[in-house]
């Protein structure tokens, strides 16, 4: 049962070892000679101006919204389509009918205009 | 007979266990030399599909490529990755060092963990989990989250612009991406990738649901950024996007993770609806198998490098656009049209083909039809009163 997970579980670590390693290589091999000027915020060449952490329009948060709907609607769908093969069609129009709850959802946000980019 | 790979995995077992070691512990040490060998393999490959990445797009562009380091210039990544290797890596003042520094780790492991359960010939795989398309999602999504703390911990706005541009489009590109992968799931009953392919025997993926093989791939390259969907570093608007503050190796990170991903991108599509290590004589000779993958990916990989060549770069809400207003709809239309066409259709095999396919046709059909009576409804908008087409957006308050 658990089995294939050992494999993953190696595998991840080894994902982030191995670029931390040339990463460690690069803090043995390379120079380090940090002065203020290298280290100031690139900006074409003038001085930033302001904080960093701008405030940004509000349509961002607004897709996270509809995609968070969407993610979990996937998340119910999985379920329904592992079963599938076992289904009745019934069964199977169900979930379409669940499917069309939520395109319906899309919908309306469309009609409101929450998915136009201003 | 005939299959090297379970030949290894057998000679290294009867190794292991005539030095008297315990069988658990055999499997555990088995699985981290197999762990090793795909990530070392995976990393290594970036070196020459990068190579080959810049030689293709020098050959559209009718130039040479490079072509001075090695034969062909095979050897100009490494000479590159050494560059990059003693160059300085510059922390910007202000920025959150140990997030600054964590990011491009995550990058490459989001896109090196995806390759565990990729199964590349019928006995060579990593693992075969159950759950395996839900996994692809969510060790993907990682990687966003890499992006996401690269842009915020850098300190610079270009970076912070370039991070939520990301987010926002992997965001609208992972919707259609999850549904078209409900397809797959649902012919073969399955989400473990192993199963996936099994039951792509006689036929396709993408010759029952073509729509959903499209919408993979175009969503796919969406999340990894490549050039239609690059405005994640659009050069002439915000300079070079969340990476604009690194240098040296921990940017050559970022690179490698993006041209892995394009490769993975294209063993993913094969793997899900290309039939894997489907081929003729596959299930007796499992090398056979390997080169079957090797071939489709190979060709996969290459449209991408040509829709990399060939179009430019889309604006953010025309990106944004086509992800809600067209793939989304229409993979929710696939996942209905193909849950009841297959209900419908009597037996397996290839008896399944010309209903899917004519429900196929019907629904690139509905497609263009609704595409006109938009363009209609924009043209007869634009003609009247001149107003603008955009409503402000109350639906957030």
């Amino acid at each position: 049962m658990h089995e294939p997970w050992i494999f993953i579980a190696f595998l991840i670590p080894l994902g982030i070892i191995l670029p931390a390693t040339a990463i460690g290589l690069n803090r043995l091999l390379a120079p380090r000679k940090p002065n203020p000027i290298k280290q100031s915020t690139y900006e074409c060449g003038m001085e930033t101006v302001g904080d960093t952490w701008v405030q940004l329009k509000g349509q961002y948060y607004i897709f996270g919204l509809i995609f968070l709907i969407f993610d979990i609607e996937a998340v119910f769908l999985f379920p329904w389509a592992v079963a599938y093969q076992q289904l009745q069609l019934y069964m199977v129009l169900e979930g379409i009918f669940f499917i069309l709850l939520l395109a319906g959802g899309l919908l309306y946000a469309w009609r409101r205009g929450a998915l136009e980019w201003v | 007979m005939g299959d090297p790979f379970t030949l290894i995995a057998d000679f290294l077992r009867d190794l292991l266990l005539g030095f008297g070691l315990d069988p658990g512990l055999t499997t555990a040490i088995l699985k981290f030399v197999g762990a090793a060998v795909t990530a070392t393999i995976a990393l290594t490959l970036t070196f020459f599909t990068i190579w080959l990445e810049r030689k293709l797009i020098a050959r559209f562009q009718d130039r040479l490529g490079p072509n001075r380091v090695g034969p062909y210039g095979l050897f100009q990544t490494v000479a590159d990755f050494a560059k990059l290797l003693t160059k300085e890596v510059l922390v910007p003042e202000g920025a959150d060092r140990s997030v600054f520094m964590i990011a491009p780790l995550l990058v490459v492991m989001s896109v090196v963990g995806l390759w565990a359960v990729v199964p590349f010939a019928p006995t060579l795989f990593g693992s075969d989990i159950n759950v395996g398309v839900l996994y692809l999602v969510s060790i993907g999504s990682v990687g966003t989250l890499g992006i996401m703390m690269a842009g915020l911990s850098s300190n610079n706005k270009y970076a912070l612009l370039g991070a939520f541009r990301t987010v926002a489009m992997m965001l609208s590109y992972a919707v259609p991406m999850i549904l078209t992968l409900l397809i797959p799931t649902m012919l073969a009953g399955s989400m473990g990738l192993t199963k996936i392919v099994e039951a792509q025997n006689p036929v396709w993926f993408v010759i029952l649901s073509p729509i959903a093989a499209f919408i993979f791939y175009i969503s796919s390259l969406a999340e990894v950024g490549r050039t239609p969907f690059d405005l994640m570093e659009a050069e002439s608007e915000i300079v070079a996007g969340f990476h604009i503050e690194y240098s040296g190796i921990s940017f050559g990170m970022f690179f490698v993770a993006e041209f892995l991903h394009a490769f993975t991108i294209a063993v993913l599509t094969v793997t899900l609806f290309f039939g894997g290590w489907q081929g003729p004589g596959a299930e007796a000779f499992p090398i056979l198998g390997f080169v079957y993958f090797l071939i489709k990916t190979a060709i996969l990989y290459f449209v991408i490098i040509w829709i990399r060549a060939t179009f430019p770069r889309l604006r953010i809400d025309t990106i944004n656009s086509i992800s809600w207003k067209i793939l989304t709809p229409l993979a929710l239309a696939a996942v209905i049209f193909t849950a009841i066409i297959d209900k419908l259709t009597p037996g397996d095999g290839w008896a399944r083909v010309p209903l899917h396919l004519a429900g196929s046709v019907i629904l690139i059909g509905l497609t263009l039809i609704a595409f006109r009576a938009y363009a209609r409804s924009i043209r007869k908008q634009s003609e009247g009163s001149g107003k603008s087409l955009a409503q402000t957006s109350e639906a957030g308050s």
